[in-house]
């Protein structure tokens, strides 16, 4: 019996406790330790891997990118000028051909429950994830399909003529040739750093795919939990080498629909939300922050075309003259973005203001498809994607008005969406006539708008959904890469705008704002101007004047950019 | 009690032949392959997929087939969801649970609630309060459970703040999954933050299960109301009454007791209701649970999620009709004479 009372005296006061906080209505003490020492993000849907070489969604990217990995070398300030990150320094040889980077010495990975690094990152690392992805023979090269589709598309493996350590903490790239592009390749948040230990565990036990399930990376956090569909946990990486991120849990809680993250932001279950929707309301509630960043992006409307009646120059024109995009900006966009008149948005440095744009004619759309052997109209598919992105907040909203739009011309529309992972994987199979989509830039690079989106190889890997490929417009995107001179770049870019103007593949609809809402307890930069979301800086203040039950590591003086 | 429990017994056994017949003729009524609806695999390859067919025995007659795909269910394996590729059967073990305590919990705060509420009114057979707490329950019975469950979001999340509106707990909170019902794995859970993860939990719970217990409430009152008419009638307690037995006495000692008896009845009735109005409710609240899995499921297509997660739904909602035939029976012996089933 003494045993029994033991054991029940410090839980029957704790119970109460518990019920009478309850009752309080929200919860006291040590929850708001926790709360505060942690930071929920309403995110819009599910990555696909936790590998983002493997991947160019945006939704992958926010998840993984800067939250697990580092890459080489940054982008960092206003300007965009290439920064140190794991490599501290770099040299590139006058003809452009040779680029030795110098790497940290200091970087530690992950520790985890499933892997214990031994050594610090140094140049086996940087060896294994860029050969992973160049090198066909490479034992990981295959793992999780072998498709990695930003590096495909800048055709890296072509590119690469040889990777070399020259001693554990420099490594030298040889190039075939100069490409202005190379490094603000690197700068992407695919070009990330995997361990090569692990993968060299992960191999001897026999799971490799296990590299791109459960990640280990240099980043800020680290990897500790994923439920499919519904949530993403990391912890805190202490030992980071840019000095521990100031909050010790980040948990991403996977919310497809809108309206639900406007719910749980405005209930505060979650401090931070991606895509925000009701821009008023959010905007009036003084404990809540709406920001907004210029990003480099096009929304656009694709068409197959390798399909009947896309495979015709004349239709896409036609379908293209008649639809009213600055109604869909007054819509869609709520007007918070500028009409696009070419995939390169204005604020790019290679836009040519010449650029001619394809304007709204309905009258000659309708000419132009009797031309075509439509005069009768016809009935096509437009796929809407199911999920909001900063360059399409809104898809099925935007295919509605498309539908009206061409109903004017005696064209049928008939609007077809899946849940997102099915959604991509059946338009990289060529099932859909055409579709509304979009790309965020990664980089300030322009090229990164037309070799990722148009470029034959990129309709071989599937990132080119319109199937277009015109050799005339891949010459000119070569050229480009070749010349460092901004000027001729520019001009090459000029003229490939032209090119598209002409046949069409897509039509540009829009270069939006991305949008993020957050609780005024959050403060620190989370999104950035290029790629994806970072949680690094990210931090909660106490807004209830009470004494912050634990200490913020002060790191200010460890943080190197 | 014997002849009773096999008749419960065999009754549920048929009820189930005729439900898996009704989920296998759906692999053909849905469009597509009907071994690939049968086992949710839609990237086999060629080899793969004879395998299947084998397994399935799709090359032998109906009877055959039907025979392999029981065989299949009652090896536990529902086939594997066509939207994430992983056993059903993973996905209801790991989710059935949320829905049976939310409708557990609903089904006791409809209880608690509507069955006194039903006594007073009872009690105070046409009087002004029998007449208010009639009206209430009509009115809460009419309100449609996707509007009642807005509103509340609308109310107590974001209008007043008090109550969350997503979840089953803060994601915050890590709880290691044992039993699936989120309140006993707290409890078993070593978490330092237990007692902060139990009130949550309880927060979590209070609006998802109050909106489901509404429309139940409103038909217990009625059920505990009538009930309580028609054993105040009866000539035991008129003669309790003429003995001089205090009114408390009596209702506490004789009507209440009896009265409950007519209401254990209906209980199992009533939950194959609640858990209709969970599913709905489920998807509101974003509640883990099959509900919402299986409505998600409609929504994407995924036919033997659909299939596995109407089997597993039914044969619950069936066992739950046993159990409380059961628990009447034993209150009530003259219940087990019963020649015709109930």
């Amino acid at each position: 019996m003494a045993v029994l009372t033991m054991s029940f005296k410090p839980t029957l006061p704790l119970l109460i406790t518990a019920f009478v906080s309850l009752l309080a209505g929200c919860n006291e003490g040590n929850k708001l330790s926790l709360s505060e020492r942690s930071i929920i993000y309403c995110s819009e849907g599910s990555p696909e891997t936790f590998n983002p070489q493997l991947s160019t969604s945006g939704t992958t990217t926010d998840a993984t990118s800067k939250q697990l990995y580092n890459s080489l070398i940054v982008y960092e300030g206003n300007n965009n000028t290439l920064g140190p990150s794991l490599a501290k320094s770099w040299h590139v040889t006058r003809d452009g051909k040779k680029i030795t980077f110098y790497l940290r010495q200091d970087v530690h990975f992950h520790q985890t429950s499933y892997f214990t690094p031994t050594r610090f990152l140094n140049a086996d690392d940087v060896l294994f994830s860029f050969n992973r992805i160049v090198d066909k023979n490479h034992a990981y090269h295959q793992v999780s399909g072998g498709q990695y589709p930003f590096f495909q598309s800048a055709k890296f493996a072509e590119l690469i003529e040889k990777i070399e350590k020259i001693n554990d903490y420099t490594i030298r790239f040889i190039l075939k040739r100069n490409d202005s592009s190379f490094l603000a390749n690197l700068a992407t948040d695919y070009a990330v750093i995997l361990s090569a230990e692990y993968g060299e565990k992960l191999l001897n036990k026999g799971t490799p795919h296990k590299i791109d399930i459960l990640p280990i990376g240099t980043g800020p956090f680290k990897f500790k939990d994923y439920r499919v569909g519904s949530l993403i946990r990391f912890y805190r990486h202490d030992s980071y080498w840019q000095g521990p991120a100031k909050i010790e849990q980040l948990v991403f809680d996977i919310t497809l629909s809108k309206t639900s993250r406007l719910t749980k932001l405005l209930a505060k279950e979650c401090d931070v939300s991606s895509y925000p929707i009701a821009h008023a309301k959010i905007a009036e509630r003084t404990d809540l922050i709406l920001e907004s960043i210029t990003s480099l992006n096009v929304g656009y409307f694709g068409f197959n075309t390798k399909k009947e009646p896309f495979n015709n120059k004349l239709v896409r024109q036609a379908i293209s003259l008649a639809i009213n995009k600055q109604a869909i900006i007054n819509t869609v966009y709520h007007s918070q973005a500028a009409r696009a008149k070419s995939i390169l948005p204005e604020t790019s440095w290679a836009y040519d203001s010449e650029t001619p744009e394809l304007g709204y004619d309905p009258i000659r759309a309708k000419s132009l498809l009797a031309i075509a052997g439509y005069a009768q109209g016809f009935t096509m598919d437009l796929w809407a994607m199911p999920v909001q992105r900063a360059y399409n907040p809104n898809a099925l909203t935007m295919a509605k008005l498309i539908q009206a739009d061409l109903k004017k011309i005696g064209v049928k529309v008939k609007i077809v969406s899946y849940e997102w992972s099915t959604f991509l994987r059946r338009l990289s199979l060529g099932e859909h006539q055409s579709f509304l989509l979009g790309w965020n830039a990664d980089t300030p690079e322009p090229d990164n708008f037309f070799t990722p989106m148009l470029s034959c190889s990129a309709s071989e890997t599937g990132n080119n959904r319109t199937f277009w490929c015109n050799k005339e417009f891949d010459q000119l995107l070569q050229e480009a890469l070749k010349t460092t001179n901004m000027k001729q770049r520019k001009r090459y870019y000029a003229q490939a705008m032209v090119i598209i103007n002409e046949e069409m593949p897509l039509l540009p609809i829009a270069h939006s704002k991305r949008y993020q809402a957050r609780g005024t307890d959050v403060v620190g930069d989370i999104l950035s101007n290029f790629g994806g979301i970072s949680f690094y800086q990210a931090a909660k203040i106490n807004t209830n004047n009470k004494a912050p039950t634990i200490e913020n590591p002060d790191m200010v003086n460890k943080v190197s950019n | 009690m014997l002849i009773f429990t096999l008749r419960r017994i065999s009754l549920f056994i048929f009820t189930m032949l005729v439900l898996t017949l009704l989920s296998f003729s759906l692999s053909f009524l849905f469009p597509g392959d009907t071994v690939i609806n049968h086992s949710g695999q839609i990237n086999a390859t060629a080899s793969e997929l004879a395998q299947l067919n084998k397994a399935y025995q799709m090359d032998k007659s109906i009877v055959n087939q039907y025979g392999a795909y029981l065989t299949h269910i009652l090896n536990g394996d529902l086939g594997q969801s066509m939207a994430s590729q992983s056993p059903i059967s993973n996905e209801i073990i790991e989710l059935l649970p949320a829905t049976i305590e939310l409708s557990l919990v609903a089904l006791l705060i409809a209880m608690t609630v509507g069955i006194p509420l039903g006594f007073i009114a009872a009690i105070k057979h046409n009087k002004t309060s029998d007449h208010v707490i009639l009206s209430l329950a009509m009115l809460g019975y009419s309100i449609p459970v996707f509007w009642l469950g807005l509103l509340a979001i609308l109310v107590f999340s974001i209008g007043l703040g008090w109550l969350p509106s997503a979840g089953k707990i803060s994601l915050l909170f890590e709880i290691e999954f044992i039993t699936g019902i989120q309140f006993i794995d707290i409890l078993l859970s070593d978490s330092p933050y237990k007692w902060q993860a139990f009130s949550n939990a309880s927060a979590h719970i209070i609006l998802p299960a109050c909106v489901i217990a509404l429309a139940p409430a409103t038909i217990f009152i009625r059920l505990s109301r009538a009930a309580m008419i028609e054993v105040l009638a009866t000539s035991y307690i008129r003669a309790a009454r003429a003995k001089g037995l205090s009114f408390q006495q009596i209702i506490f000692r004789h009507a209440i007791r009896n009265a409950l008896i007519k209401i254990i009845r209906h209980v199992g009735l009533q939950f194959a209701n609640l858990v209709t109005i969970a599913m709905v409710t489920e998807v509101i609240f974003s509640w883990p649970g099959i509900g919402r899995w299986l409505i998600e499921s409609i929504y994407q297509r995924d036919y033997t999620a659909i299939q596995g997660g109407l089997l597993v739904l039914s044969c619950f909602i069936f066992i739950i009709h046993i159990l409380t035939d059961f628990i009447y029976a034993a209150l009530n012996p003259l219940a087990r004479g019963n020649k015709h089933g109930s």
